[in-house]
């Protein structure tokens, strides 16, 4: 057991967890924050991701000693901010069904908008390639990262 | 107008309800034949104009939860602004069956809903009327308001209390389908919001005090039990608070689900394996094999199937196979439960409470009445969540714990290797054609595992065959079976609608043409199947290393045809599309239709490519989404929806578009590439 700082959607948390125990469970099972989704524990889905100093990151396979001081952002902070042209797009098309996977979609879809501000067709499928969906919302998470394109979503990224 | 009358059965009035208002139950009736007439659906209007319903039915990404309220609101000529929707909790009185499967909650539902809306418009109407003192039909209601007289105009809210102290009516009308305003728009489902910021409570996302998080692991081999075990490292890991057996394993309770699965990791467990310990894919085939040898149980038949194959000029025979399938929810089963002294409560992402509620009671020796289910959002469904497996998983261990909530979690692992799986089936087809090239002869035998209904649904080719005759051996394996997406017909279409394609081609002829020849009988299906092919452009010259595919399916009260087309490069087939044409009858809500049939064909992909569960030493061999894959976002081909606009009854819309698109699928493959695919799944090259 060990203390670690955690830095979540702009607000400090302390934990006590051993260094090695996933942010995953840190955030749902320690802190309640249970909008970040649980579906592998492997890193082979998605469904986890977080963003980590910005980049996508699957919280199941990050200790949490790793994400100690970093820049955590979770759907729900990700969410704080209304305005937000990613959600917006989400919601406008209506993209998901069951909704388990979709913050992770989203977050991951986040990220690929910070580094490409217009990504191509073949950007999103790389970026959104292993980002699993049962349902097969796939079309729509397609359309939806374009809309958010074309309405400014990736500004402030680097390009 | 159509003019319903209104049996004291369908409908109740609730005189008073906190905070004032109209509250009316009434009845859909159920799947299941029960003579309870007990209301299972609400309908409230308040004083703020909130229309709230609550449903009975599970919302697992099919958008009921939208849909159904759609049905009310169209004849309450309610403002959708103001609608609300509430999950109901199990209770077998109140709600009859709630069970969430075939297809069925807007089919089921239509007609009683439209009612609902319509009879409490009418009472809204009625009590405006009367308070302005002027006849009833100089007030019109539109928008959540009843306009009157002189420009008078007041608020369902407003009305409510009043609407409240009138008796309901003895009949009421119900809109012409053309006068709808909301049924047949693009509504964006009403949680979506939810969704999309990580707000929508799951099942595995219920939070307790002082809740406790367990893990049970289970004998890898089906039916097999707990010989013995040693928890002493489990004991010492940290954060796990239990070890114990349950039923059929043993659970590690802890502070949080991490130390839960550490702990399981560290159990030492025997296993007395039971009967299956050296079940095999490889001997469940044979065992398929030397049924498949005999005769089976007479399924469905016409005519003489025997004689007139023998006297066919031109005979075609072919075997196909199909695996096992896993339903791979990305949400993993999982319950939550809190045992008390008297008393039970349960959160369970289930579309069937009133099983797990039926077993929680029993274990606990509880009246039923003390066990309460709520029904939480699910991720994903495809039928696992009918059964009630896990919910007695957290049942179990949270009598153990009594006092004590504790939410029961299991691994990816655990789901790919304890669901109730898509039969594997063997089948061997056999046709004759006469002259003209029309079949005359059909026969299919079919050996499959357990529960025939399963195995053989949608076996029977919906074609104008004068002979044919559907045989089956069900034979036990060992392996759980289950209803997995469109279920008989998500294996059983493929057979079919494959091997009238080989038929077709046989006889020289085009494949939508043969189909069309032989579709007399069904003028629905071929209307789609005719939709289908002019969207696609059918007919029209494809390039060298293109294919196109079709097949056509009449499932779960919808038709639904489907064109594949692919491209052939280097040995890899490409799917450049797939066109649709669907008849769902009345489109309640397109974008939802549009959204669940693309999911549809994302997961019959799914099983066509990729998707095989097999057993070695009585043990699921799979594991996770990497030696069980689903399709990924790359692959998802683009898919091009029409729906046919239809006077039919509403139709199921979850499953329908599933069957269609594996044989639609192996159809193009063999016009590109001349290979006839029979056995499932098959990679793309
Ligand atoms: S749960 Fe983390 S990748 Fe699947
Ligand atoms: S929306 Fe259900 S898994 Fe993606």
């Amino acid at each position: 057991m060990a203390t670690f700082t955690l830095i979540i959607n702009g607000k400090k948390h302390a934990v006590d967890a051993p260094p090695e125990m996933p942010l995953l469970w840190v955030l749902r099972d320690l802190l309640g924050m249970t909008g970040t989704k649980f579906s592998c524990g492997r890193g082979l889905c998605g469904s986890c991701t977080v963003l980590l100093n910005g980049e996508a990151t699957r919280s199941c396979v990050t200790a949490v000693d790793y994400a100690a001081e970093k820049t955590i952002t979770t759907i729900e902070g990700f969410a704080e901010d209304t305005n937000n042209p990613l959600l917006e797009a989400w919601v406008a098309e209506d993209v998901p069904q069951c909704g388990y996977c979709q913050p992770g979609q989203i977050l991951t879809a986040a990220s690929l908008l910070r580094m490409k501000s217009h990504p191509t067709d073949t950007d999103i499928d790389a970026a959104m390639a292993m980002t699993l969906c049962r349902c097969g919302t796939y079309p729509r998470i397609r359309k939806a990262i374009k809309r958010a394109a074309s309405r400014g979503a990736g500004k402030g990224g680097e390009e | 107008m159509n003019t319903v009358t209104i049996s004291r059965r369908d409908f109740i009035k609730i005189a008073t309800v906190a905070g004032g208002g109209l509250m009316l139950g009434f009845r859909i009736p159920s799947e299941s034949n029960s003579a309870d007439f007990s209301p299972n659906v609400w309908l409230r209007i308040a004083p703020d104009d909130t229309v709230t319903i609550t449903v009975a039915r599970s919302e697992m990404g099919q958008g009921v939860w939208t849909s159904l309220p759609m049905i009310v609101a169209e004849e309450l000529d309610a403002d959708w602004n103001h609608v609300r929707i509430e999950q109901a909790d199990a209770h077998p009185v109140k709600f009859g069956s709630q069970s969430t499967g075939g297809s069925f909650s807007v089919r089921g539902s239509w007609q009683t809903l439209r009612m609902a809306g319509a009879t409490a418009r009418d009472m809204l109407v009625t009590a405006a009327a009367k308070k302005w003192n002027v006849a009833k039909v100089n007030c019109t209601a539109a928008q959540s308001f009843v306009r009157g007289p002189g420009g008078r105009k007041l608020s369902y809210g407003e009305l409510a209390s009043d609407a409240a102290e009138l008796p309901v009516p003895h009949s009421v009308r119900l809109k012409e389908e053309k006068a709808f305003t909301l049924i047949g728009t693009r509504v964006r489902k009403l949680d979506t919001p939810s969704k999309v910021r990580g707000t929508a409570i799951f099942g595995l996302d219920v939070r307790l005090p002082g809740m406790m998080f367990a893990s049970i692991q289970k004998c890898p081999v089906f039916g097999g039990t707990v010989a013995s075990f040693d928890a002493s490292a489990a004991k010492k890991v940290p954060g796990v608070v239990d070890v114990f057996q349950v039923e059929d394993g043993l659970a590690v309770v802890a502070t949080n689900t991490w130390a839960a699965f550490q702990g399981r990791e560290a159990l030492q467990v025997t296993w007395n394996e039971g009967k299956w310990a050296n079940q095999s894919s490889a001997a469940i085939r044979k065992t398929f094999e030397s049924a498949l040898a005999n005769r089976g149980t007479v399924d469905n038949y016409a005519g003489n199937a025997e004689t007139a194959l023998a006297s066919s000029s031109v005979t075609v025979e072919a075997v196909y196979e199909a695996p096992f399938v896993a339903h791979q929810t990305m949400e993993p089963m999982n319950c939550t439960a809190w045992v008390r002294r008297d008393s039970c409560e349960i959160w369970a992402p289930t579309q069937s409470p009133q099983p797990i509620q039926n077993q929680a009671a029993q274990i606990l020796g509880l009246p039923l009445d003390r066990v309460t289910v709520h029904v939480t959002l699910m991720g994903g469904g495809f039928g696992r969540r009918l059964n009630p497996d896990f919910g007695i998983d957290a049942v179990r261990v949270a009598k153990a714990m009594k006092g004590t909530p504790v939410q029961v979690v299991w691994t990816r692992e655990d789901d790919t290797q304890h669901d109730w799986y898509r039969p594997m089936t063997l089948n061997i087809l056999k046709a004759g054609l006469g002259k003209d090239g029309r079949p005359v002869a059909w026969m299919h035998r079919i050996a499959g595992p357990s529960s025939r209904g399963l195995v053989t649904g949608g076996s029977t080719p919906p074609y104008d065959i004068p002979n044919f005759v559907v045989e089956s051996h069900i034979l036990e394996t060992g392996v759980p079976i289950g209803a997995w997406r469109s279920v008989g017909p998500s294996q059983n279409a493929w057979i079919v609608e494959s091997f009238i394609d080989e038929l077709a081609l046989k006889a020289g002829k085009d494949p939508l043409e043969y189909r069309r020849s032989l579709l007399s009988k069904s003028p629905r299906l071929k209307r789609t199947l005719e939709v289908a092919a002019e969207k696609a452009a059918w007919g029209t010259p494809l390039p060298k290393g293109k294919g196109r595919g079709i097949a056509c399916v009449d499932s779960f009260g919808s038709t639904c045809a489907q064109v594949a087309e692919v491209s052939v490069a280097n040995g890899k087939v490409k799917i450049d599309r797939i066109v649709v044409a669907v008849d769902c009858g009345t489109a309640v809500n397109p974008d939802t239709i549009e959204a669940q049939i693309e999911g549809a064909i994302a997961y019959g992909l799914s099983a066509a490519l990729k998707d095989e569960i097999t057993i070695d030493k009585g043990r699921v061999q799979q594991e996770s989404y990497d030696d069980y894959r689903m399709l990924q976002f790359d692959e998802m081909p683009r898919v091009e929806v029409h729906i046919i606009p239809s006077t039919e009854p509403v139709g199921g819309i979850g499953e329908p578009g599933l069957p269609p698109v594996a044989p639609a699928l192996c159809n193009a493959i063999f016009m590109a590439t001349g290979r006839r695919i029979r056995k499932l799944p098959f990679g793309l090259g």
